[in-house]
């Protein structure tokens, strides 16, 4: 009894954010699940249970497909090449350089600043016009007499997503280079001073002692890459607005719920968002929460 | 450091001393290793900077000097006009952003304080389940409960109307989109400020409560006092990221109370407004973001680091 008073006024103050996240995650959540399996298509109807149905059907509409398609093509390019700047980055910067305060403000940056409002300037800088009426890179290219490079950028039928990942990268390379330099730092100069004496070269040192203890970090930046790229949003519509060339999935659910006013629809979709970022968070999650207990 | 670990054992060899010429030239091996390094660094410096120099320089050209030939080029007169009119079409925006992101900043701290401090240092049965599940709120996608949300709103704004009489209070306005961001930041909050107190001596919350304090006298008067940094670190990360938000604001938000980034998108958005007023106004929407970045980036930076799980 006194033990249940000593934690009970502690369960009453935290009540109102746990009954919160209840309701606003796991009741919404499961509410958008029940209505993508109904058949309410307008905002009127009642909808009526049918099962998966808009689940399959969605995978014989072209624009799903291709949205899909999109998603995959960015994440591959944006989760790598974030990684690998980043730890680039990092790898530089991690025995300590003059300035490196400075380095480390103009990097991470562009996380301060919203994807609407770089979303103008990349528009700007990969506009596709070529030549006499480029701008942007384009132009830049044409000046420095590197013409060949000049390309349509995310209005390339084949690669335009790969060129979308571009202002994802530079946004949010700067923080991958802070999670690395963490990492390489915590990492304890005894090792590779012991390495060193057993006469391990500098790149074997990095080989074997430094890069195995970076494998939780990189984890980490994986995951977080992963999940922000799969729900992509902001950074797409102020590049290129609800084009089908650069439609994803996040613009397809908001295409059917203020274009074709289909909730159902756009309830299915967004389930295979959640459904998606699950896959990747939930194991992460647990993993976590073990690897903190051990500790 | 093996002579140190193994004190036991006989004086330790000599080290061979390196013949000065070649310690020389190990010297210079770094040196150039360390310039290749800073010459790397200095370039992608110049990459990130890119847009920044073309948001800068554009936004003070006159629209004469629009035409693409010169789009690289510093504007031969610099003008303020793209910004006055960036400010003009902005300004509501701005306002509404204001109105959002302060007082939503400060209800998340308030709260995460609370959850933290419970979380950290006043647990009960199956806190750590709980505080999982509390974490995945963090990274589910917005889209997953944006409809029922919208439905939810709606039906807030008739039951107020049917009370009060006030139309449009909660869909539509800055009080709904207020409540998703604050209930959606609840899980980060908390996770910030519970970290910071697991490295608050155990010893202190105890003695509070040999003395007698109750939960809310021992946060009061011992876990409150310390909490300054915790506080700003969370401060900052939701004012930016409401500042910042676009999804919930594009769905739960109407042409009255649209925020900065929305009202930014439907200026740029539109064909006809010169790229010299699109920039001035992405600059104007950044600037309260990058202030704070610059003043307090050592907070936010933990904000960030945070984000990573990583207490």
């Amino acid at each position: 009894m006194t033990r249940v008073r000593r934690w009970l006024p502690g369960l009453l103050l935290v009540m109102p954010s746990l009954v919160a996240i209840g309701v606003f995650v796991y009741g919404m959540l499961g509410w958008n699940f029940r209505l993508a399996m109904t058949d309410r298509h307008d905002e009127v109807s009642e909808g009526f249970f049918v099962g998966l149905d808009n689940f399959f059907s969605l995978w014989s509409q072209k624009p799903w497909v291709i949205s899909v398609h999109h998603a995959i093509v960015f994440t591959a390019v944006f989760v790598l090449g974030a990684l690998a700047l980043g730890w680039l980055l990092a790898f530089l910067m991690e025995k300590g350089i003059r300035g490196e305060g400075t380095f480390r403000a103009v990097y991470l940056f562009p996380m301060a600043v919203s994807f609407v409002a770089t979303g103008v300037v990349w528009r700007w800088l990969m506009n596709s016009a070529r030549d006499e009426r480029a701008v942007g890179l384009n132009r830049l290219f044409d000046g420095l007499g590197l013409d060949a490079l000049q390309w349509g950028w995310f209005r390339d039928q084949d690669w335009g997503m790969a060129a979308m990942a571009i202002p994802a990268i530079w946004q949010i390379s700067g923080y991958v280079m802070a999670l690395f330099l963490a990492g390489f730092r915590g990492v304890p100069e005894e090792l590779r001073e012991a390495a060193r004496v057993d006469g391990c070269a500098e790149w074997q040192v990095y080989r074997h002692v430094v890069l195995p203890l970076l494998r939780p970090v990189t984890l980490s930046a994986l995951i977080i890459l992963g999940h922000i790229s799969l729900k992509v949003f902001d950074l797409i519509v102020a590049v290129s607005g609800k084009q089908i060339v650069t439609y994803v999935p996040a613009i397809s659910m908001w295409v059917a719920v203020f274009d074709s006013h289909d909730p159902a629809k756009g309830a299915a979709i967004a389930s295979y968002i959640v459904l998606a970022v699950s896959v990747f968070v939930v194991p992460y999650l647990v993993w976590s929460l073990r690897r903190e207990k051990r500790s | 450091m093996t002579a140190a670990t193994t004190p036991a054992a006989p004086a330790a060899p000599v080290p061979p001393v390196r013949d000065a010429r070649d310690g020389g030239r190990a010297r210079t091996r770094a040196g150039w290793a360390r310039g290749v390094r800073l010459a790397l660094l200095l370039a992608f410096l110049v990459v990130f900077l890119i847009p920044i120099y073309v948001l800068l320089v554009t936004s003070f050209k006159p629209l004469t000097e629009a035409d693409p030939s010169r789009a690289w080029a510093l504007p031969e007169v610099w003008t303020f006009e793209p910004w006055r009119v960036a400010w003009e079409k902005l300004a509501p925006g701005i306002v509404n952003s204001v109105l959002l992101a302060v007082p939503g900043a400060l209800i998340s701290a308030v709260l995460g304080s609370m959850n933290g401090y419970v979380l950290a240092r006043w647990r009960f049965p199956g806190a750590d389940v709980l505080f999982t599940l509390l974490l995945f709120g963090m990274f589910i996608p917005y889209q997953g409960v944006m409809i029922p949300l919208v439905q939810l709103l709606v039906k807030l704004n008739e039951i107020t109307e049917a009370v009060t009489g006030a139309q449009g209070v909660f869909y539509g306005a800055i009080p709904g989109l207020l409540l998703a961001h604050v209930v959606y930041g609840i899980p980060i909050c908390t996770l910030i400020f519970r970290n910071y107190y697991v490295t608050i001596p155990e010893e202190l919350i105890e003695a509070a409560r040999v003395d007698g304090a109750g939960m809310l006298r021992t946060y009061r008067s011992v876990v409150l006092p310390v909490s300054g940094p915790a506080f700003a670190v969370v401060v900052i990360w939701q004012f930016t990221s409401m500042w910042n938000d676009f999804l919930f604001a594009v769905f739960l938000t109407g042409p009255q109370s649209w925020p900065t980034t929305v009202m930014l998108n439907n200026i740029a958005g539109a064909q006809t407004v010169p790229y010299s007023q699109q920039m001035a106004a992405a600059l104007l929407a950044s600037i309260p973001t990058m202030v704070v970045y610059v003043l307090l980036g050592r907070f936010f930076m933990r904000g960030l680091m945070a984000g990573a799980l990583k207490g």
